[in-house]
């Protein structure tokens, strides 16, 4: 059963190495047991909640870092001459406001209540200046309610922009 | 000194056993994606974009099935030595990292109308990425390595440690927190869009057996003829 596959060329049966092999997987499973268990979770966040960032107060402020949280009803503003956008970003609880200020039309699903990931600074004055915004989809997906149609916030927020 | 072994002497098997079968893949697959789209309303936050998760997530799903498939055949492959087995792995291997890049193809796509952008370095696509470069890994260690024993078992401690990797894919929107949403369910998910996923899941997983099926028979043909010339080689005395 265990015969090799293929003979030697020459001579004796070749020896069959298993330490490399096994040696290399030891090291690799071990860095993964680790990676999952160990570092990752506590070293590598993708981003900060806006608590976990007004916590840091100095530390977290005129450094690069990504900011996570929902985008809270209502306070949307978007100036379609500067293109500033201007919205609030809170934790899923809805606590830790940080105010944003971005740059340049947002992604189609950008809207309260949605969430958001946005990389930029926080600056001393209380703005966070967003060099780069993303939409954070959810898990779900709806058909439009009667009379509802899709992707208007968008059109909305645009209105007046000139496209 | 005898000649190669009879008992691991591959043998070529008949052409086209899988030809019957792919046909029906490929039109259930046509027939899915018709489905789908057909009876699928736009989402209400991205409209018909939402479409290309009929593609993106039953390939990213079937991934797991191919790396599942290295797995096991890797594992039995270092038990038995089979040399079959490690084609087999091989196999699934190659069609496992196609199917990866085109995952990741597909997200960029969805991602970047969605999300604002093509990438971004969030655990979910990052671990998609390091299986990715694995099983590339793996297809290139095959070509340098000449002989099939050492092949077979070189292959194989690289596939159990890629296969390790696809919890790790599973869970990392669980684990940690990433861009990528986490998974849906039917719970989560409109009843019109439920039946097309699940049409798309067996299109695809009907696809990936075809795939490594007959990249296997592929396999097989090219070692058998190997095997033969091998035999030669060696004399031929006991053919």
């Amino acid at each position: 059963m265990t015969a090799p596959m293929t003979p030697p060329e020459t001579g004796a049966p070749r020896k069959r190495s298993l330490v490399l092999p096994i040696t290399a997987v030891v090291v690799l499973v071990g860095a993964f047991g680790w990676l999952i268990w160990g570092g990752l979770d506590k070293n590598v966040v993708f981003f900060l909640t806006p608590n976990e960032l007004l916590a840091k107060g100095t530390g977290g402020m005129n450094v690069p870092v990504r900011l996570g949280g929902q985008v809270k009803p209502g306070t949307v503003k978007w100036d379609d001459k500067t293109l500033d956008l201007r919205f609030d970003v809170v934790d899923t609880n809805g606590t830790g406001m940080i105010h944003v200020k971005s740059k340049g039309a947002p992604p189609q699903m950008f809207r309260d209540g949605m969430g958001v990931v946005v990389e930029g600074r926080f600056g001393a004055d209380s703005l966070f200046q967003s060099s780069q915004l993303m939409v954070k989809h959810s898990n779900e997906y709806r058909a439009p309610k009667a009379g509802e149609k899709p992707q208007e916030m968008y059109k909305s927020l645009m209105k007046g922009s000139g496209q | 000194m005898t000649s190669v072994n009879a008992q691991t002497t591959l043998q070529a098997p008949a052409q086209g056993r899988s030809t019957g079968f792919g046909w029906f893949a490929v039109l259930f697959l046509i027939a899915a994606q018709v489905t789908a789209i057909v009876i699928s309303p736009p989402d209400r936050d991205m409209g018909d974009l939402q479409k290309i998760m009929y593609v993106h997530f039953p390939v990213a799903l079937n991934t797991f099935t191919c790396f599942f498939v290295v797995l096991l055949f890797s594992v039995r492959f270092l038990w038995q030595r089979r040399e079959q087995d490690d084609l087999l792995a091989a196999s699934a291997a190659e069609v496992g990292t196609i199917m990866t890049g085109l995952t990741l193809a597909l997200g960029m796509l969805w991602g970047r109308p969605a999300w604002g952008v093509w990438w971004v370095w969030d655990p979910r696509l990052t671990s998609t990425l390091v299986l990715f470069l694995i099983f590339a890994g793996y297809l290139a260690l095959r070509e340098f390595v000449e002989d099939p024993e050492r092949r077979g078992v070189w292959s194989a401690a690289v596939g159990i440690l890629g296969a390790l990797n696809v919890p790790i894919v599973y869970m990392s929107v669980r684990w940690w927190r990433t861009l990528h949403q986490v998974q849906s369910s039917p719970s989560t998910v409109d009843p019109s869009y439920v039946i097309g996923i699940r049409l798309n899941l067996t299109a695809v997983l009907l696809l990936t057996i075809f795939l490594i099926w007959r990249r296997y028979e592929a396999a097989l043909t090219e070692r058998a003829a190997e095997h033969v010339l091998q035999t030669a080689a060696l004399g031929g005395a006991n053919a």
